[in-house]
């Protein structure tokens, strides 16, 4: 249970949110709520809190859960008002005393205002405890994001937290974020389309509209992953803004052009002689070109590898390596558009050796194939989560 | 460049490159994938090397590294490359310049 949510539940157990009209279950902050509350509900705040209260370690939340022990709770109600009194008398004996004595109901008022006064002081000073908790927290998962940033490991950096913060602190990568979601839903609906005009009846002109218009889209993806790729090369390298599954096929920040080619052959039964050739040919060329890249990327690996091993490793020194590695790095982002530039022109020249109607239906196969990927992610994802 | 000049017209496919540039080098790896042995140049070792890159980008080179040739014309950087070979226009080029393998 993130930190963030046992925020949540703590402000609900103590009864802030329960002032609020709103039927919404945003937190809100104590100060927009009343925080004092009829005298009866602070038996709850009993002894057990004292303690809690000048505790002000953030990482140990779970000791600020109130006792569900009710028992618990009168017995401090009782240590509560009979302060002063001599001896502890028993809460019944008490209230059979006040009925015949003015004196003592005053008294039992009196005590009554005193711990209700003590009760409130104790939870304005632990709610505010928890303000500042939270705002630690806050600062904490911004630290946290930085640390992503610099390429620190600290776990999938893509979902929202709790509180509704951007993960990221780049915008470069939060903009692509966002447009890459963007561009799914508009790929979303171009498949769909593809799949009904391909079942019905279209015109030669508009179906070469449509492959056009789907064709540029994967064309569009590769600007805006040039444009990140400025902003993090690694977060466009790592592929973490795709589907598990699909990073398990990741080649040099995308999909491997032989891949394509691969999913989309098997669809087309009928071409001609001279088409078997070319596509043939493009395959060769896909792989010889694909092959290079790759032994260039190794290359850049075992560069980078040395870069960063250089000088003495042990001397607690690493800043002239680490600044040497960081301008190797430029030469990723070149090798991250190359390659987005060949599975460009794979597209390409698929779209020229094809007719019309075989490019619509290899780019449904195409399209199809990469929301069963991402239908995989999700069911194995859920796969992990159902009780076994 | 006069150095240039000489260094492009040189037989066969010339590759200007630099000893830390991978990319260069999956060029490299791509025409010798094609049967071809290019001659490769690198300016970085060369004393020249800023006078060189000038003219490489004067020539029409959107980067000076890598810069390819073919029987003294320039191809084009990586870009340029990768498209031929994909459109099949690259072994056509390098044809006459194939090493006899028999």
């Amino acid at each position: 249970m993130p930190s963030s949510q046992i925020f949540l539940s703590l402000y609900k157990v103590f009864g802030v949110e329960e002032n609020m009209n709103s039927t919404s279950t945003h937190f809100v902050p104590p100060r927009r709520v009343g925080i004092y509350e009829p005298v009866h509900q602070f038996g709850m705040w009993g002894e057990s809190f004292k303690s809690n209260i000048g505790n002000g370690n953030m990482n140990t939340p779970s000791h600020i859960i109130i006792p569900a022990n009710n028992q618990k709770l009168d017995n401090n109600l009782s240590e509560e008002t009979s302060h002063g009194t001599a001896g502890t008398p028993h809460m019944f004996d008490q209230e059979a005393s006040t009925s015949r004595n003015p004196d003592k109901i005053q008294r039992r008022l009196a005590q009554n205002r005193e711990a209700a006064r003590k009760s409130r002081l104790r939870k304005k000073a632990y709610v505010q405890q928890l303000e500042t908790s939270r705002l630690k927290l806050i600062q904490l998962e911004q630290e946290l994001d930085r640390a992503r940033q610099q390429g620190f490991y600290v776990g999938n950096g893509i979902e929202t937290n709790s509180l509704g913060f951007s993960e990221t602190m780049n915008p470069g990568i939060a903009a692509f974020e966002m447009e890459y979601g963007h561009w799914v839903e508009e790929q979303n609906r171009q498949i769909c389309e593809l799949r009904t005009v391909l079942h019905g009846h279209i015109n030669d002109v508009e179906l070469c509209l449509l492959v056009e218009t789907a064709m540029k889209h994967y064309f569009e993806l590769f600007k805006m992953k040039s444009t990140a790729a400025k902003a993090d090369v690694f977060f466009v390298m790592s592929g973490m803004w795709k589907t598990s599954a699909e990073r398990f096929f990741l080649w040099i920040g995308g999909f491997r052009p032989s891949d394509l080619l691969k999913v989309l052959l098997p669809h087309f039964d009928i071409l001609t002689d001279q088409q078997i050739l070319d596509v043939c040919n493009l395959r060769q060329s896909c792989q010889q070109a694909e092959d290079a890249l790759s032994q260039g990327m190794e290359k850049l690996q075992h560069t980078l590898a040395d870069c960063v091993a250089g000088g003495q490793l042990g001397g607690g020194s690493y800043i002239p390596q680490v600044n040497s590695a960081i301008d190797r790095l430029e030469a990723l982002v070149s090798f991250v558009n190359q390659a987005d530039h060949l599975r460009h022109e794979t597209l390409q020249q698929m779209y020229r050796i094809l007719t019309t109607r075989q490019a619509a239906r290899g780019l449904l196969a195409l399209g199809e194939y990469f929301q069963r990927l991402r239908a995989l992610s999700s069911s194995w994802a859920t796969r992990h989560r159902e009780p076994t | 460049m006069d150095k240039v000049v000489r260094m492009s017209s040189e037989k066969g496919v010339v590759i200007f490159s630099k000893s830390s540039c991978c990319l260069s080098y999956a060029v490299q790896v791509l025409f010798q994938d094609l049967g071809v042995h290019p001659t490769i140049h690198e300016i970085d070792k060369d004393p020249e090397c800023r006078e060189i890159e000038k003219a490489l980008m004067r020539l029409g080179c959107s980067t000076p590294v890598p810069a390819i040739f073919v029987g003294g014309k320039l191809i084009g950087s990586t870009n340029e490359v990768m498209s031929l070979h994909l459109s099949g226009s690259l072994v056509p080029l390098v044809k006459p310049f194939q090493a006899n393998l028999c």
